[in-house]
């Protein structure tokens, strides 16, 4: 890790007019919603839209941007007296440090002074874990793929699986074994996703679980408890830690 | 001061280096020119570093470069394109550079900074730059941290006559320094009354590494661009890309 780099990498981003204007998309919608709607559960439960598809599209298709258009900078940074895989390291902290801000003045500063419950408390969490997992999916992607409108294109791809596409498997499985019990398993199968993961939490958190049924009872019980929750953090880490810590390595073989 | 051993690259089928071995030595400032796809930037980049050889070791004053960094403190590089992140201005750049490097600013060799006049324009943001200026700023931090080897990728495409001159009396005066200064370009001419050894690149080998003095008697010719030009029809079949003048 550099912290200069970091720095830099920061003041630069600050100054991008994308993350500005995503600030400014997240904070008119947040406002919005909570002063059209005074339940603040129900304010929660529209946001959630907002987290589960805005939060990771930008997140993942903004930082491979980047990180295509500073594959020049990245290469001048090599040349210099500089361990690669803190070049690297330096640059997931800047994306994903300008990330977290965007999301937190944009989502989390309204919702601690709208509705600053459990739930909302839990939507800030999902929401700032997504924006991570999504920048470090993105690092991934970006050293893998050296042709930028191939990376975007995987980008946009993985973003529709996470988002879309999972979700249409997990329904599919869910009727075809509807006669079995396989309300467990499908604990284990969304922690493949962790836009599902945080969408499960905060529907818990907002006591919409009554309406899943059988499989929300059983949600309920497994995160509900302390030890559920640890688990489910542990798994939302790794969900940032592998991309990113796959992508370090294969940047220090890396020809630029 | 830089030697390389049997040094290979491949990228996928396409054998880019082959059985490279070189002794580059301080004091002497060297020409890397070949036709295009030859081989000379990968060259360049294994040296820096950036690009990890398929076998073969470089050695930087002794020491093997494998996974190494701290001896790029010792080399100033121009790229081809100086891409830098747009939304900083030319200062901050130069001020994250001198934050990486580290040299305490009454070391730093600010003459380029003046003489290019960057101070005037320093609070440009680097993506409303023009390609020239931009090399300017390349060549500013390349010369900037008083470096001991100094290694330019086609420094002077896209700068005016007058940036060229000054970079090309800077060039000269460093030389005398002894430090080590490698160049590639295709414009002959500017090299001329820079370079004192060549190196001709073809298809990822060494054709041959010789002083100018030498190549100018063996070919009878007193240019530069004539020798190689003489060297290439002796060759016959080489493709005649590189004499721009």
């Amino acid at each position: 890790m550099n912290n200069k780099i970091v720095k830099y990498v920061i003041t630069d981003l600050l100054r991008n007019r994308t993350i500005v204007g995503y600030t400014v998309l997240l904070l008119a919608l947040s406002l919005g919603i909570f002063m059209m709607e005074d339940n603040a559960d129900k304010s929660i439960a529209s946001l959630l839209h907002v987290v589960l598809f805005v939060v990771p599209l930008v997140s993942i298709i903004f930082s491979t941007i980047y990180l295509y258009n500073s594959a020049e900078f990245i290469a001048l940074l090599v040349s210099q007296p500089l361990k690669r895989q803190s070049i690297w390291f330096s640059i997931f902290l800047g994306l994903g440090a300008v990330m977290l801000l965007s999301f937190f003045i944009g989502v989390g500063v309204p919702t601690l002074l709208y509705a600053s419950s459990p739930s909302g408390l839990m939507l800030i969490a999902g929401g700032l874990l997504l924006s991570l997992i999504f920048v470090s999916i993105a690092l991934w992607t970006a050293v893998r793929i050296r042709d930028k409108s191939k990376g975007i294109g995987l980008a946009i791809i993985l973003w529709l699986y996470f988002a879309l596409i999972f979700d249409a498997l997990l329904l599919f499985l869910l009727f075809q074994f509807a006669d079995y019990p396989i309300e467990n398993i499908m604990i284990g199968i969304s922690m493949l996703n962790p836009i599902d993961i945080t969408r499960i939490l905060i529907l818990l958190e907002i006591d919409l679980s009554a309406m899943m049924g059988y499989t929300g009872a059983i949600f309920r019980e497994f995160f509900g408890t302390g030890g559920g929750m640890s688990l489910t953090l542990i798994v939302m880490l790794l969900w940032i830690a592998i991309p990113v810590g796959l992508s370090v390595r294969y940047f220090k073989r890396k020809d630029l | 001061m830089i030697k390389i051993e049997q040094l290979y690259k491949r990228f996928g089928k396409l054998q880019v280096l082959e059985a490279i071995n070189l002794s580059l030595d301080g004091g002497q400032c060297i020409a890397l020119i070949g036709p295009n796809g030859s081989g000379k930037t990968t060259l360049i980049k294994s040296v820096l570093g950036m690009v990890v050889p398929s076998a073969g070791s470089i050695y930087f004053q002794g020491k093997d470069i494998g996974r190494e960094w701290a001896y790029r403190n010792d080399i100033g590089y121009m790229p081809q394109i100086g891409e830098y992140p747009e939304n900083m201005t030319i200062g901050q750049v130069l001020d994250m550079m001198k934050d990486i490097r580290r040299v305490p600013e009454n070391q730093l060799d600010t003459e380029l900074y003046e003489k290019f006049a960057l101070g005037q324009i320093r609070n440009k943001r680097m993506r409303t730059l023009s390609g020239g200026t931009r090399q300017k700023v390349s060549a500013c931090l390349a010369f900037m941290f008083n470096p001991k080897v100094l290694i330019l990728d086609e420094p002077t495409a896209g700068l005016d006559p007058l940036s060229t001159e000054i970079l090309k009396e800077k060039i000269l005066r460093e030389r005398e320094k002894n430090k080590l200064i490698i160049i590639t370009s295709h414009i002959l001419s500017d090299l001329d009354d820079l370079v004192s050894q060549i190196i001709y690149m073809q298809d990822g080998k060494v054709i041959f590494h010789k002083s100018l003095i030498d190549l100018k008697t063996e070919t009878a010719t007193d240019k530069l661009s004539k020798a190689i030009a003489a060297i290439m029809s002796n060759k016959q079949a080489v493709p005649t890309v590189i004499s721009h003048e």
